[in-house]
């Protein structure tokens, strides 16, 4: 098939940036949005172009690395699909593709489709730990978890970190991250000596970062690759109200 | 990182305002229920309506003098609006700034309407009571005047040649029932609804009493443009 991706290209934090145009010719529609940028990218090479730099990984799905904004939506139009397991027989042949980096304050333009998503380190190092020993891993049945609540834990905790929730945010929230993460430790016992400061400062890390706050639109949750539900956000909320009070 | 940092900036961290948005927003979802009762009177008779609304000025008397405690619900009424519309503004101003660079291509959200039109809505809300004051409440440009009874303000206010003053009300009370719809499941969620069960049951609830309070306040403005009100 025979597509068309107009791009967003900049050559570095400092340049202002511009959609280009390029003819992708015969790619198969099995390939991965990714491998299409491949080819691309080869033919820029060979042509003495700069290629398209964009973040990558795994290409399985679990990683987080890749992410952009296909059309304007968060990982492209398949629902629940990180960018490298969307396939070119999603679209039509003809088609014209806009490819641009997240959108946020707190995630800035390396280059082309590159962005910093360091700021998601910074919510992690905030709160994003549990008071454990190191060194020899505990007997695992020391510590009962009841079965809904490791499944609930679990739900959250399979939150990659990708950013696609801050991109298709109307307000460049991170919410949804950040409730996942909270949602993940708070769930287990594990988790409960801090629970009640990183509600409070994870949430305010985000805050501090310049990310907006969230109104419940849901945009986040719709385009998530691994469908961390909304809900999250309301036991976020909850968390962090019981929280002040005690503070 | 034992204890929480910067202690002081609880109240102005985006959860702390979306709580005194959504507390706001629930005091004047039933400021406009009770007001929707007072409405509804009109279809008992004038009496009925103006007795309603002189007994609001005499609440408490004689133990408070006339109109104190009107004024106390005026005041806290007062400190909800601009309570809700500053956290509004900061938070609209916070989300512009976290996304400096807008997208070439961006399709219609996937957002409901009534989530997408929450901050112009709500401007739109604001200039229509300013409106909805002068007219009813102070009569300055009602037909009827400020000295006239109140059922005579709604009756004269209403009537056929005053057709675009009934459109202005449709227009304005329809965008307080979408601004509702959304505001009203969004003030449950950040008093901390988290249930899959509770969301359904929290926007089903949302939508009901924002379509309760649209029917009830049309039905004033229409019946007396119709002339099933005299």
């Amino acid at each position: 098939m025979d597509i068309q991706v107009r791009v967003w290209r900049q050559s570095g934090p400092d340049d202002k940036g511009r959609m280009v145009t390029y003819d992708v010719k015969d790619i198969s529609p099995d390939a991965s949005f990714l491998e299409m940028l491949d080819v691309l990218n080869e033919k820029l090479i060979l042509d003495g172009d700069d290629p398209i730099a964009f973040d990558h990984d795994c290409r399985e799905g679990i990683c987080g690395m890749c992410g952009m904004m296909i059309n304007g939506i968060a990982h492209g139009p398949e629902r629940a699909t990180t960018t490298c397991q969307l396939h070119m027989r999603h679209f039509k042949d003809g088609d014209v593709i806009d490819v641009e980096p997240w959108r946020a304050a707190p995630f800035p333009v390396i280059k082309d489709l590159v962005v910093n998503r360091g700021a998601f380190d910074k919510i992690i190092a905030a709160g994003g730990y549990i008071t454990a020993p190191t060194g020899t891993a505990p007997e695992a049945h020391a510590t009962p978890v009841p079965k809904p609540d490791a499944d609930a834990a679990f739900e959250a905790a399979t939150c990659i970190g990708c950013g696609a929730c801050v991109a298709a945010c109307p307000n460049g929230s991170s919410m949804l991250f950040t409730a996942a993460k909270v949602a993940h430790l708070g769930l287990m016992p594990q988790g409960q000596p801090e629970r009640d400061t990183r509600v409070i400062n994870m949430l305010e890390t985000q805050d501090d970062l310049g990310f907006g706050g969230c109104t419940n639109m849901g945009e986040c949750t719709s385009v998530c690759p691994k469908g961390i539900p909304l809900n999250l956000i309301g036991r976020l909320n909850s968390d962090y109200r019981k929280a002040l009070r005690k503070r | 990182m034992a204890t929480g940092r910067r202690t002081p900036k609880g109240v102005r961290s985006s959860v702390a305002l979306k709580i005194i948005m959504a507390v706001s927003g629930i005091v004047l979802v039933g400021f406009l229920y009770a007001h929707m009762i007072g409405n509804l009177k009109i279809f008992f008779g004038a009496e009925s309506f103006d007795h309603y609304a002189h007994w609001l000025r005499t609440i408490g008397v004689p133990a408070l003098p006339n109109k104190v405690a009107l004024w106390l619900m005026r005041i806290g009424l007062i400190v909800a609006v601009v309570a809700h519309i500053v956290a509004a503004a900061i938070l609209a101003r916070r989300a512009r700034k976290a996304r400096p660079v807008r997208y070439a291509h961006r399709p219609k959200v996937q957002g409901s309407y009534a989530a997408r039109t929450m901050r112009w809505g709500g401007v739109i809300i604001v200039l229509f009571v300013i409106w909805h004051l002068l007219d009813l409440t102070a009569g300055v440009v009602n037909p009827a005047g400020g000295d006239s009874e109140p059922s005579a303000r709604v009756i004269d206010g209403f009537q056929p040649d005053r057709w675009w003053v009934t459109i202005f009300y449709v227009l304005a009370i329809v965008a307080v029932g979408f601004h509702l719809r959304h505001g009203l499941w969004s003030a449950f969620r950040t008093l901390g609804q988290q249930t899959a069960r509770g969301q359904i049951i929290g926007r089903t609830v949302a939508l009901v009493l924002s379509l309760v309070l649209v029917v009830g306040y049309l039905s004033v403005p229409f019946a007396v443009t119709l002339g099933l009100v005299d």
